[in-house]
């Protein structure tokens, strides 16, 4: 008996709640965001995510740090039939995966994000950044080396150094992955900027690649986590390596390191929101809800207090102010700083969705030997 | 007794025989209805799972059902001469892509085939957004210019209902059972607008191929399609991505067209699939085998070093008094009550060239400053790491083993005038062996699927098959490589499981 009251009692509950929810919008109370965990995460909470709920009141959100394995996950959930998650960090290149698979629902951003304060559309604002009908930009960020001031002589001004174990010795640090390292390896081979992916194209260019990481192939500590570098450089476990900007950034001036930047040739890739497909119709309003506040021109320029990551729009630029705790101006920090963007590489999705299986195959049978 | 007194009966007058193997069948029954629910459990959220993941390995429908028409008139084309198909199997190939962009799909596919053959990803995606934009509107503008009707959905479902119709017109209906069970599916009406120009380009070619019928709307369209001069789709095509007119593409989807694969398994050995078939791949992408020999020889070192560890430990444990081997037991167990990632990264912080060890190493005086150690990031630091985490499950069987070998024997063997070494070897060992061997089956297949502990110390030298596993299932997203190399270290370790039967006996292994 008491069980049968205690179901009973639920359900009603459980309606009451969902008519709740349906005189609320139509949209959905609960939110699970996706992201990747560390100072990103924390940044993404405190500059969209408490504006956000302090606006909606009911709205309650939650982190999964699973953006690593985005992709693999949500094609796992839509195997299932049961998508957990509503809103979801990516990187550029897995949000055109997503889009290409019909994981990612895709946006109108001219219909469903906000336009600047001077009204230029969203899609003028975001511009060239707009690389998937999926993708909804939010930061730009680059992965770039840091040296220890201490250890190395000088201060390297050139990519290069990373691959002069003459005038530079120790060890560095480089990503467990072809993309950046191939293009590097070219640049400083001798081929110029502009023809790097015409030669990576090509099996001679792909093994001339190879044949330049040879030459330090001895003095390199692979990583995987982005994590890793700020930490062997802190433990001088290696004298350069590359990592994400931002992980530079909190290890300078947060930690008070002795790290130098090296901005030369830093590569930029994107990254920013997409909404799953098969979301039931409430929380697929509550999530394009969220990202439309979220990716506004103030918000964007919000996240820039928290962490060293350019705003993904125009607009959000000249709103760029202090670090909320330390107090310095962030503009000289962002990869997009003028100063530091002399020598700049963009990422190149398309490249690289045709040329990962493959170059990765001779890559690791290269790592392997 | 003999055979005149027939069969023994039960008291019920049945043959006592057939009795017995009642009453035996329902106890098996009963038996088998006690063990249902965790036998269902298993099944369901252990062995399908599995299967369906292996499965995966060979499954390869996402072609033929993405391009079925093209596939179909790809049967007869000789892919060895070298060419590319003709402009039939090119307008196959419109509609499939045009239905296929419609339901996102052939993204998918392009995503599949580039795993065979490099830049098939931004071909489809390029094409998927030309197909659009082909020139085949005069076809539409044709038609619909010498009928109204041709331009009212309700008149093409009329038609397409029209079994006359349908026979004169087969790629048009099947092209258009296609396109409206898309809409279908979504709940979508199909619009005037979605009349689209492969649907004029389907008829346009089954017109010219002499279908003929009664329908009004057909003799309409019939003089229209003799006047109108073709559309070149293979040029259409070219221009949209010059690829389609080399012969490769067409190679790889002659080769893959079928809905199993070996694909998969010949590249998970090093192989690749070509039109004279099985073929070595280049030296510089060869890496499984490697990995495969690597993964079974450094998990027979781990296994080697846990027997030599966790032995004298287990006899320890077997023969110290209760209350000190209870405190070693717990410093054994207490491993198991850390996190892995702690206790990888905590070798990481004693085996760096900064770490731990090498300071000691420098302080003392043994090792120069400029020349540390290195421990780490190659195959001494995965065999240190891995030895350290599989350790207690080597000890604990050897401990509940020896602790069943009554030390008299021992004594009894040193009374009759054995030595030490020959009362242990002799005696003692052979007993604890069934521990050593259930030790060595749990590490040893332990130890060939680990992944985390490689990925953070083992560097690029120190990497096992499963690293590679788990990169095509969470990276490359290509799960069915990822399925072939687990399916084949499954065998591996099924082969070996049957092999340490017929050599040790799976019967002397003992926990306890």
């Amino acid at each position: 008996m008491k069980l049968t009251k205690t179901l009973l009692a639920s359900t009603a509950l459980t309606v009451a709640g969902v008519g709740a929810v349906s005189a609320d919008g139509h949209m959905a109370s609960d939110m699970t965001l996706v992201s990747w965990g560390g100072a990103y995460q924390s940044s993404q909470q405190k500059a969209y995510v408490e504006p956000y709920i302090a606006n909606n009141g009911g709205v309650s959100a939650v982190w999964d740090e699973s953006s690593a394995e985005a992709v693999a996950k949500l094609r796992a959930m839509n195997e299932a039939s049961n998508v957990t998650w509503d809103v979801v960090d990516v990187v550029a290149a897995d949000a055109i995966r997503l889009c290409d698979e019909g994981l990612a629902l895709e946006i109108d951003p001219d219909e469903q994000l906000a336009a600047a304060p001077d009204g230029t559309s969203a899609s003028d604002d975001f511009g060239d950044l707009l690389v998937s009908d999926c993708f909804i930009p939010q930061i730009v960020y680059s992965t770039t080396f840091g040296y220890r001031t201490d250890l190395v002589n000088g201060t390297p001004d050139s990519i290069c150094a990373v691959f002069d174990t003459a005038a530079y010795p120790g060890k560095r640090s480089l990503e467990k992955r072809p993309i950046n390292n191939m293009e590097w390896a070219l640049y400083c081979d001798g081929v110029a900027k502009d023809d790097i992916y015409d030669v990576l194209a090509t099996p001679e260019g792909q093994q001339q690649a190879l044949d330049k990481l040879d030459t330090i192939k001895g003095d390199v500590i692979w990583w995987s986590a982005g994590a890793d570098t700020p930490q062997l450089l802190a433990d001088g476990e290696v004298i350069m390596g590359s990592t994400y900007n931002g992980r530079l950034f909190s290890a300078i001036e947060e930690q008070n390191q002795p790290i130098g930047m090296l901005w030369d040739m830093q590569v930029f890739d994107l990254d920013g929101w997409i909404i799953p497909t098969g979301l039931s119709p409430e929380r697929e309003a509550r999530a394009l809800d969220f990202v439309k506040f979220a990716t506004d021109t103030q918000r964007l320029a919000d996240q820039a207090k928290y962490i060293s990551y350019g705003p993904a729009r125009l607009s959000s630029a000249p709103l760029v102010g202090k670090h909320a705790d330390l107090g310095i101006e962030m503009a000289p920090h962002m990869p997009t700083d003028p100063n530091n963007a002399a020598n700049t590489l963009l990422y190149n999705y398309e490249f690289w969705a045709d040329y990962r299986d493959d170059i990765d195959a001779k890559f690791q049978a290269w790592l392997a030997q | 007794m003999t055979d005149a007194a027939g069969p023994m009966l039960a008291a019920d007058g049945t043959p006592l025989k057939r009795s017995l193997a009642r009453a035996l069948r329902r106890q098996k029954l009963r038996a088998l209805l006690l063990i249902a629910p965790l036998l269902i459990f298993v099944l369901v959220t252990f062995v399908v799972p599995i299967a369906n993941m292996l499965f995966r390995s060979v499954e390869n429908q996402i072609v033929s059902e993405t391009l079925p028409e093209t596939i179909q008139s790809l049967d007869g084309w000789n892919a060895e001469a070298g060419g590319i198909p003709d402009e039939d199997v090119f307008t196959k190939l419109y509609i499939d892509l045009f239905i296929a962009e419609e339901q996102k799909l052939h993204t998918r596919l392009g995503t599949r085939l580039n795993y065979e053959q490099t830049g098939a990803s931004s071909m489809f995606r390029k094409t998927g957004r030309a197909v659009g934009r082909f020139d085949t509107d005069t076809y539409t503008d044709g038609f619909v210019d010498a009928n109204g009707d041709w331009e009212d959905p309700a008149a093409w479902a009329s038609l397409m209902a029209d079994a006359g119709a349908r026979a004169a017109l087969p790629l048009t209906a099947r092209s258009w059972d296609r396109w409206k069970a898309v809409f279908d599916a979504e709940g979508k009406e199909l619009k005037k607008r979605n009349l689209e120009d492969f649907l004029f380009t389907a008829l346009y070619t089954d017109l010219n191929a002499g279908g003929d019928a009664a329908h009004a709307m057909v003799q309409s369209a019939k003089p229209v399609a003799e006047g109108l001069a073709q559309v070149s789709l293979i040029d259409a095509f070219k221009e949209a991505d010059k690829k389609w007119g080399e012969p490769e593409i067409w190679q790889t989807l002659t080769l893959y067209s079928p809905n199993y694969t070996p694909g998969y398994f010949l590249n998970s050995v090093d192989l690749e699939r070509t039109l004279d078939g099985p073929k070595v791949k280049p030296e510089n992408e060869q890496i499984y085998i490697t990995l495969f020999g690597r993964t079974l020889w450094m998990s027979l070192v781990i296994t080697g070093c846990c027997i030599h560890l966790g032995y004298p430990v287990a006899w320890l444990l077997a023969n110290l008094p209760a209350s000190k081997a209870n405190l070693l037991l717990i410093l054994v167990l207490l491993p198991f009550w850390t996190s892995l990632l702690v206790r990888t990264s905590a070798w990481k912080v004693m085996l760096q060239q900064q770490g731990v060890i090498n300071d000691v190493l420098v302080f003392l005086g043994l090792v120069d400053d400029a020349s540390r150690l290195i421990m780490i990031n190659n195959q001494f630091g995965t065999i240190v790491a891995m030895t350290h985490i599989l350790l207690p499950f080597m000890i604990l069987p050897m401990y509940s083993v020896m602790q069943t070998i009554p030390p008299s024997y021992l004594r009894a063997a040193k009374s009759l005038g054995a030595t030490n070494w020959t009362a242990f070897w002799r005696v003692y060992f052979p007993q604890s062996v069934p521990g050593i061997g259930a030790g060595s089956i749990l590490v040893f297949i332990l130890a060939i699927g680990y992944y985390i502990t490689p990925e953070i110390v083992g560097g690029t030298k120190g990497v096992f098959i499963s690293n590679r596993i788990a990169y095509h299932i969470s990276s490359s997203l290509n799960w069915g490589l990822a399925a072939a190399l687990g399916t084949i270290l499954l065998a591996v370790v099924l082969l070996l499981y049957w092999a340490y039967d017929k050599i040790v006996g799976i019967d002397n292994v003992k926990l306890g």
